[in-house]
């Protein structure tokens, strides 16, 4: 899973796609979860990740990720 | 080491320039207490979902209205419409606050003399009053508000055979000027119906003339249609006491104040729409002081205002059972609270507040209910946080017609609870069991 190269992330959680002009807001918790994968990391290790910092049960939050990586990819930010 | 307090992920669409149908910097404020008590405690104690009841909101609502009447006309008096709640409890707030009952069937009419209310205190309006309701009412001297010309009838008949003399009242319906017009119930008043039923009613010995009265509908947002309503009941009085020399004693102005919820697809919030009891309350007095009536003959007026007086103190707290993605992409809750227990969802876009404090962050959403049906939609489209399974939320403004309109399916109904005035929780409804549900039900013996 790889962000498109040409997204630009913001400090506070602004994401520009300049392909297609459109912008977006992320909650704090989507802005560490798109770093993560920025940085390369998959959906098991940023779960791993998330699970040890948070207050969340891995069934809720695996599911919470796979609607996030959804959000994404239907607003074309991902490299298909 | 505790861990951190989480939220869902979420990326939300800026769409610059264009704001959504919902504006722009749309905030959800978290509601973690009514009236002081934790929201959170309610519902770990009475359960998910629940009703809630703030009984000053109820008490500074009834100051309210009786304060921009009272300001302004001499004789007010109250009427609690029993169909908007007829929890006991929340009846007897409005009685210790000076409330007459205004109920349409013989059930209503039992509740409010079980309540401690005087027969001659209580209206009884509707059009399907039975024969033995009437003689009842009658007896016990209640106003008996004459919905169509085969009551009338009804009502001499009994009198005459009963040999009772019957206190009433014509409902008169009327043009206003808004639509729809309800002239369903009533006697109207262009065609001179209204006026042929008041001759027949002053010829009838059996029969005292006490009052006129109308409802001109419900969240009616025109306080000029209020001034052209008491203006003909106005001209009515009038032309009552120059043909007959009688003076009614009171004019009763219904219901139908708008609440502060804010109507399904309505652009602008109810908060900022909705008039408030000043105005109404100037529109109405002055068309009757202003009329031909004598200042000495002026007649009591009666409201029986119902969902401006007890939406506000209502809530219902529920909790998030899933979150779903549309086939669209879109985003769906789905909650604990059905369609079954919020009836006015139909009507209003409820407000609906997360119980906690979250990131801010607002995404559009689907609110459902859990009742499996295509109609079970609590709010189609808002900006909402992201909830999780299991948190909390409060939706406000629930008090009116959802503890009379409500629907028992699939499930029992929950815990209703009063908080008072010193911030105690009482249970005035308790949850119910699958017991109670059967209990009427009687099966044959073939199938036992
Ligand atoms: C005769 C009558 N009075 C009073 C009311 C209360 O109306 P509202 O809740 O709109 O104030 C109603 C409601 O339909 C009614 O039919």
């Amino acid at each position: 899973m790889l962000i498109k190269g040409n997204i630009a992330l913001s400090e506070n959680g602004f994401v520009f796609n300049p392909s297609t002009g459109d912008s977006f807001t992320l909650n704090n918790i989507g802005k560490e979860v798109l770093m993560l994968i920025k940085e390369g990391k998959n959906i098991s290790q940023i779960t791993d990740l998330l699970l040890g910092k948070y207050d969340v049960d891995k069934i809720s939050l695996e599911r919470y990720l796979s609607d996030f990586v959804n959000d994404l990819s239907v607003n074309n930010l991902l490299e298909e | 080491m505790s861990k951190l307090m989480f939220e869902r992920p979420t990326i939300t669409r800026l769409n610059p320039g264009v704001p959504s149908k919902h504006g722009v910097g749309t905030v959800v404020a978290p509601l973690p207490f009514i009236d002081g008590v934790k929201v959170d405690d309610l519902l770990d104690k009475y359960g998910s979902p629940l009703y809630v009841f703030s009984e000053r909101t109820i008490r500074k609502g009834m100051e309210d209205i009786k304060r921009a009447f009272n300001l302004r006309y001499q004789k007010v008096q109250m009427a609690w419409s029993y169909k908007t709640n007829y929890l006991d409890s929340i009846c007897r707030i409005f009685h210790q606050e000076g409330s007459w009952a205004e109920v349409v069937s013989g059930f209503e009419y039992d509740k409010a003399i079980g309540n401690g209310v005087k027969g001659e205190n209580i209206i009884f309006n509707g059009p399907g009053k039975s024969i033995n309701d009437l003689e009842k009412a009658v007896r016990n001297g209640s106003f008996i508000h004459i919905d169509h010309i085969d009551e009338l009838f009804m009502l001499s008949d009994v009198c005459q055979r009963k040999n009772i003399e019957a206190r009433v009242a014509v409902r008169v319906n009327m043009d206003i000027g808004i639509y729809p017009k309800w002239d369903r119930f009533g006697l109207n008043y262009e065609n001179g119906e209204a006026w042929d039923a008041i001759n027949r009613i002053m010829m009838n010995p059996k029969l005292k003339l006490m009052g006129l009265h109308t409802h001109i509908g419900t969240y009616i947002m025109s306080v000029d249609a209020y001034r052209v309503a008491a203006t003909k009941l106005a001209d009515l009085t009038y032309n009552i006491a120059q043909k007959f020399d009688h003076h009614i004693s009171y004019i009763d102005m219904g219901g139908g104040f708008a609440s502060k919820n804010t109507l399904r697809g309505a652009y602008l919030s109810g908060e900022d729409t909705t008039p408030s009891f000043d105005e109404y309350a100037e529109a109405i007095t002055s068309a009757i002081i202003n009329s031909q009536i004598k200042p000495d003959k002026l007649p009591t007026l009666i409201l029986e205002t119902g969902r401006a007086l007890i939406d506000n103190a209502g809530y219902i707290a529920g909790s998030v059972l899933a979150n779903k993605h549309l086939s669209d992409g879109h985003r769906a809750t789905i909650v604990d609270v059905g369609v079954n227990l919020l009836f006015t969802s139909f009507w209003y876009d409820h407000k609906i507040h997360p119980v906690s404090i979250h990131s801010g962050l607002v995404e559009e959403t689907t609110i459902f209910g859990p009742l499996c049906m295509n109609i079970d939609v609590i709010r189609p489209s808002l900006m909402f946080p992201a909830l999780k399974r299991g948190d909390r939320f409060v939706i406000t403004r629930t008090g009116a017609y959802n503890n009379t309109q409500w629907l028992q399916f699939i499930t029992t109904r929950p815990n209703v609870v009063l908080i008072d005035q010193n911030r105690e929780v009482h249970v005035i409804r308790r949850a119910e069991t699958l017991e109670n549900i059967s209990a009427n039900e009687v099966i044959p013996e073939y199938l036992g």
